[in-house]
């Protein structure tokens, strides 16, 4: 007996609600960057439960590319974020205001 | 037995993304997180979709919450643990996640096309071929693509974190 779409939906959309109050509310830049990873998984969930909803393969195929821009953007984010802390020493986020001169 | 298991994945997992925003510690956060992203894969493999259950393993919890723990290892998160949500007037941003989480259950629950629960063309065991030959055939130039763009975020990413000016 397989779980209904709107299931899967329904804790995308938890998932999602989570990962936007931890991206408005938290003031750590590492926790709002966890939070974007797990925004872009919630909807990876999406993807994956339309695709088998419909038989189709392209929800997966969308998935993995989602997966794979997710560990680029990852991994420039954190690079930014080693050269910022080197620079200012914090880690807040109200603290980042060196683009606004 | 598949709603059973969907049930438990999906409640060990929002339990988790509640850790991991409201956890003071950011290697709690980053712990609740690959947490978090178990469920994800398993939830993954009940929608029947082995290939993302592997590759969200090894992709999140083996490369990116590594990445992420060393990059906390390596800066001195002591400072930041004290104060954990935003200074001042949270209201704007309250009211807007309450919007958009009543927005989109509104929808979901609305709409009669989710609640069917129609038995999706069952697979023949052939369909990782399938997908492969998909993602090869005709995604190949947006596989190419990201390729090249993880590419440039790996150069990129050096070149940021490199000592002295770049």
């Amino acid at each position: 007996m397989m779980a209904p779409l709107s299931w899967y939906i329904v804790l995308g959309v938890v998932l999602f609600v989570i990962g936007a109050a931890g991206v408005l509310l938290r003031r750590n830049i590492l926790v709002v960057l966890m939070s974007l990873e797990l925004l872009l998984n919630s909807v990876n969930i999406n993807f994956i439960a339309f695709g088998r909803q419909y038989g189709d393969f392209r929800g997966q195929i969308f998935a993995i590319f989602v997966i794979a821009i997710t560990a680029a953007e990852v991994a420039v984010a954190l690079g930014i974020l080693v050269a910022f802390v080197r620079n200012k020493s914090t880690l807040k986020v109200d603290d980042v205001t060196m683009m606004k001169g | 037995m598949g709603q059973g298991f969907f049930l438990l994945f999906a409640t060990v997992s929002v339990i988790a993304a509640l850790t991991v925003v409201v956890a003071r510690n950011p290697v709690h956060s980053a712990l609740a997180l690959m947490a978090c992203f178990l469920q994800i894969s398993a939830i993954f493999i009940l929608l029947d979709a082995p290939l993302p259950a592997v590759i969200q393993i090894f992709v999140y919890v083996g490369a990116i919450m590594v990445l992420f723990l060393f990059v906390i290892m390596m800066i001195d998160v002591r400072e930041a643990v004290l104060q954990r949500f935003l200074p001042g007037g949270n209201l704007p941003a309250l009211v807007l996640l309450v919007l958009l989480g009543v927005e989109m259950f509104a929808l979901v629950l609305w709409s009669k096309r989710f609640s069917v629960v129609e038995p999706a063309a069952v697979g023949d065991g052939d369909e990782i071929r399938k997908l492969s030959t998909t993602l090869f055939a005709d995604y190949l130039l947006p596989f190419e693509a990201a390729s090249v763009v993880l590419l440039a975020a790996l150069v990129g990413a050096i070149v940021l974190a490199r000592k002295g000016e770049g």
